[in-house]
């Protein structure tokens, strides 16, 4: 039987990797992949992988059939017979389904950003040490007998010194035959970490400027995730006050009004103090918005807010500016005054359509806090 | 490991009940090994093409996937595998019934009797098996000492191209070489006179004739010089004597073109070699060697699935086994001849019976001389067509579905012979391998109403950039204008011709 399946199946895995990442900047900004994700794994539908050759084009997607009806009539999508290859392909079809787990993403997202892995805070009650087994040794002690290969070992051993006789099977394992399993002690960050997602849903902000967030927030989660163990997220929606809300609700609600950025990050404020100490938790902030704030006095509250309360407790404060028809995009330059552009803990980005997304995570992430 | 892949005594004696029932039928097959296998490695097996020992490549590693999620979502399901070899190798899959098996079984000795006797198969290696694992440790070989990847990559490139033989060529006498004069003086063409006298001359040999004849002689030492001197299907051939390659390079070429003629007839018979062995075992269960009375209704169930032809869809161990059948019935009841294929009246044609006999020994012939082209150009006949409701459908722009364009008996046959031309394969040449005096490759695509998928030509023209070391380009049609297509190894371009 063949032995050899394993390694031309982990070569055409190798290709596909090689092809999900070429084509991941389309990904990214066509959100093909949002909603195809599951528990661990997403599936990415991918354009055939295939040797080229002379071949028919699909013909006008005309050939022979069998069955009723009438000149004219439909002929109902008929399976295509397999070795039949005229009968209609679907040009541009995705054929190929490929279930990737959200870390390889997240990898390959890495990449293909060259993001830094994230530091964490470094306090000593983050890591954990875990024992995992991974491997089979010769030695060990004999709560760890794997009894399998032990017993494997020994039958081939009899087997090969012609001592085996099928109609009385006796296998007598020898301290060669014994295998151990082995473990390896891993070193596990048990830090957990929290997204505060903020946006604002003014009437400045439309459906298109929404589906940006989403799709930006879609891969800082998959990339957080794969970083921290147990990682929560809270969304807050601001128009003129801030309030909390599901995930569903966050990318839904289109509110009218006013916009005053700073009761969202008093809100924001509030949930950490109530949930998440310092000492346990890696906080992020996102704040994504147009850029429009109600008044120059609310502007200063935030910055004061940002500087004194929120830069203090956060890994990182990231803050998205989504261009919109009827924002000023003043919120950005007022931040970018008041820190500078290379303040340690703010990250500011300009989003100005799906094409720029990559860009935006680049520099969201790209500092590995 | 070992996995013990004998048969269990109660199938060894279903094996040989059948066999002995087949052979006493009239079949006639190699000695044929059953291996019994779960599904995992028949998926392995099948993803090989039948043959365990296949060179390593990731196609294999793709098709594999395919199968495998197919079986696991529960889209498809493969009962067997035979391949074509002394002795014939099947695999039965360990989870079927006994129905099942019996039935598989069976239509295996109808396949393994396929491979024997028809003409087509003749020229095939009855040893693949061994030569394929002499192909896959060449290639491993060449992995280990050249690299994985600049082998591969060439791989790649070969299998691009590997439907480019010709298929014909192994049932043709070699052409043996007329001599040709080496040292080509071709300058001036010389045209024989009658000799006579001066003022004779004109009438003897009158200047239109002789510039007739110059002509003549011209195009002739012309066409002596081409290169290659008639288009050559067997591109690969061609690649293998005329390109500038490494010697692992030519032995990879060698090997997929083997492999590329080895399994060429199974696709210029696969409405036939599939109908036979459905024709068989259905005779086999129902009657020579009749399943138990328990068994019937998943017999049947499995028969209908064999056959069952979605809407609109083409089956071709549907057409094969009722055309067979439809052959069997004529002959059967003396339905051929002049006397019968002049007979234009319906009523007495359809009663026409003669009580010839001769069915079954036509089948036999049939499966010994035919493939599928000849076997529906003969065959199929406007009364089979009408039983079986064949049509032809169309892509109709309107609507943007498919829909039964016509139901006329001459249209439906035309189509179908043309879907089954050159193993379904578009006809290819290599016309000139000296283009333009510049050591370019000129091929020459032999359009028959569809157009090459385009982007797939391009790679493909590349893929043979590859291999020739030249601009390579490829006469074809487009949208009813004739094109040339052309790589030059930095460009693709299209012109008119």
């Amino acid at each position: 039987m063949p032995n050899n399946m394993e390694s031309d199946l982990s070569r055409f895995r190798k290709i596909v990797r090689g092809k999900i990442k070429q084509e991941l900047r389309r990904f990214i900004a066509n959100g093909e992949l949002i909603g195809r994700q599951g528990k661990k794994s997403v599936s990415i539908p991918l354009p055939r992988i295939d040797l080229p050759r002379f071949q028919f084009g699909s013909g006008e997607g005309s050939g022979v059939g069998q069955g009723k009806g009438d000149v004219g009539d439909d002929v109902g999508q008929g399976q295509p017979q397999p070795g039949k290859g005229e009968a209609g392909e679907g040009e541009g079809q995705h054929s190929l389904e490929v279930d990737v787990s959200l870390e390889e993403l997240a990898s390959l997202l890495s990449e293909e950003l060259e993001l830094p892995n994230i530091e964490n805070k470094g306090k000593k009650s983050i890591e954990s040490s875990q024992n995992k087994y991974t491997g089979i040794v010769n030695q060990g002690p004999e709560a760890l007998r794997h009894f399998k290969r032990t017993y494997r070992e020994a039958l081939k051993r009899t087997i090969a010194i012609g001592g085996y006789d099928p109609e009385n099977p006796l296998i007598i394992p020898i301290k060669e035959d014994k295998r151990y399993r082995s473990f390896k002690v891993t070193e596990k960050p048990i830090a957990n970490a929290v997204i505060i997602y903020m946006m604002d849903v003014s009437g400045s902000m439309g459906d298109e400027q929404k589906e940006i967030v989403r799709l930006t927030s879609f891969w800082l989660d998959t990339w957080l995730q794969s970083q921290y163990e147990g990682m929560e997220r809270r969304y807050i929606i601001h128009d003129a006050t801030a309030r909390e809300v599901d995930q569903n609700t966050f990318y839904r609600t289109r509110e009218s009004g006013g916009t005053l950025i700073s009761s969202a990050y008093r809100l924001a404020l509030k949930i950490i103090e109530d949930s998440y100490p310092l000492e346990e938790w890696n906080i992020y902030l996102f704040h994504f918005s147009d850029g429009d704030n109600w008044s120059g006095n609310d502007t200063n509250d935030c910055m004061k807010m940002l500087e004194s309360q929120i830069m203090t407790r956060a890994n990182l404060f990231c803050y998205g500016q989504v261009e919109s028809r009827y924002g000023s995009g003043q919120f950005l330059k007022d931040l970018e005054k008041h820190f500078g552009s290379d303040h340690d803990k703010l990250t500011l980005a300009q989003i100005k359509d799906r094409d720029s997304i990559m860009d935006a995570l680049k520099t969201f992430l790209g500092k590995g806090k | 490991m070992y996995i013990k892949t004998a048969l269990p005594p109660d199938l060894r004696e279903v094996v040989d009940k059948l066999e002995a029932a087949a052979r006493k039928a009239g079949l006639d097959f190699f000695p044929t090994i059953f291996e019994l296998i779960d599904y995992n490695q028949l998926a392995e097996v099948a993803s090989y093409g039948g043959f365990p020992t296949r060179y390593p490549h990731w196609k294999f590693g793709m098709e594999y996937d395919k199968i495998a999620k197919s079986y696991e979502y529960g889209l498809s399901i493969i009962y067997e595998m035979v391949i074509n070899n002394n002795p014939c190798y099947a695999y039965l899959l360990r989870a079927n019934s006994m129905v099942y098996q019996k039935t598989v079984i069976a239509h295996v000795l109808g396949h393994c009797d396929f491979f024997k006797n028809n003409y087509y198969f003749s020229h095939t290696n009855r040893k693949m098996l061994d030569q394929m694992a002499n192909h896959a440790s060449f290639v491993r070989r060449a992995i280990n000492e050249i690299g994985q990847d600049t082998v591969e990559t060439f791989l790649d490139v070969v299998l691009s191209i590997e439907n480019l033989i010709d298929i014909a060529s192994p049932y043709r006498a070699p052409v043996t070489k007329t001599d040709r004069d080496g040292l080509g003086h071709d300058a001036t063409v010389h045209v024989p006179k009658i000799e006579t006298k001066a003022y004779l001359d004109s009438y003897i040999n009158p200047k239109t004739f002789i510039a007739e004849q110059k002509d003549r002689l011209e195009k002739e030492q012309k066409k002596a010089k081409n290169f290659p001197e008639t288009p050559q299907r067997d591109v690969l051939k061609f690649l293998i004597d005329h390109a500038p390659l490494a010697a692992w390079q030519t032995k990879i070429i060698e090997i997929i073109r083997d492999e590329s003629y080895y399994f060429a007839p199974q696709g210029q018979t696969k409405i036939l070699n599939e109908g036979w062995a459905t024709y068989w075992h259905s005779m086999m269960m129902e009657e020579l060697c009749p399943l138990h009375e328990s068994e019937i209704v998943d017999y049947c169930e499995h028969y209908s699935k064999v056959v069952a032809t979605a809407p609109g869809g083409f089956n071709p161990y549907k057409i094969g086994v009722e055309l067979l059948r439809h052959v069997e019935r004529r002959w059967d009841r003396g339905q051929f001849g002049l006397e019968y294929l002049k007979c234009d009246d319906y009523k007495k044609r359809a009663e026409w019976d003669t009580k010839a006999g001769l069915g079954r020994k036509k089948l036999f012939e049939v499966r010994s001389v035919h493939n599928d082209i000849t076997f529906i150009d003969e065959y199929l006949d406007e009364d089979f067509c009408h039983e079986h409701k064949m049509f032809i459908y169309d892509y109709d722009k309107k609507t943007g579905k498919q829909v039964i364009s016509s139901r006329d008996f001459k249209s439906i046959k035309h189509q179908l012979l043309q879907q089954l031309t050159n193993f379904g394969q578009p006809i290819i040449a290599v016309v000139d391998g000296n283009y333009k005096n510049r050591g370019e490759l000129l091929l020459s695509h032999e359009h028959n109403g569809v157009d090459l998928k385009q982007d797939f030509t391009m790679e493909t023209l590349k893929n043979i950039y590859a291999i020739w070391g030249r601009p390579v380009y490829l006469e074809t049609v487009i949208e009813e204008v004739k094109r040339i297509v052309s790589f030059d190894g930095r460009n693709h371009d299209v012109q008119k011709s």
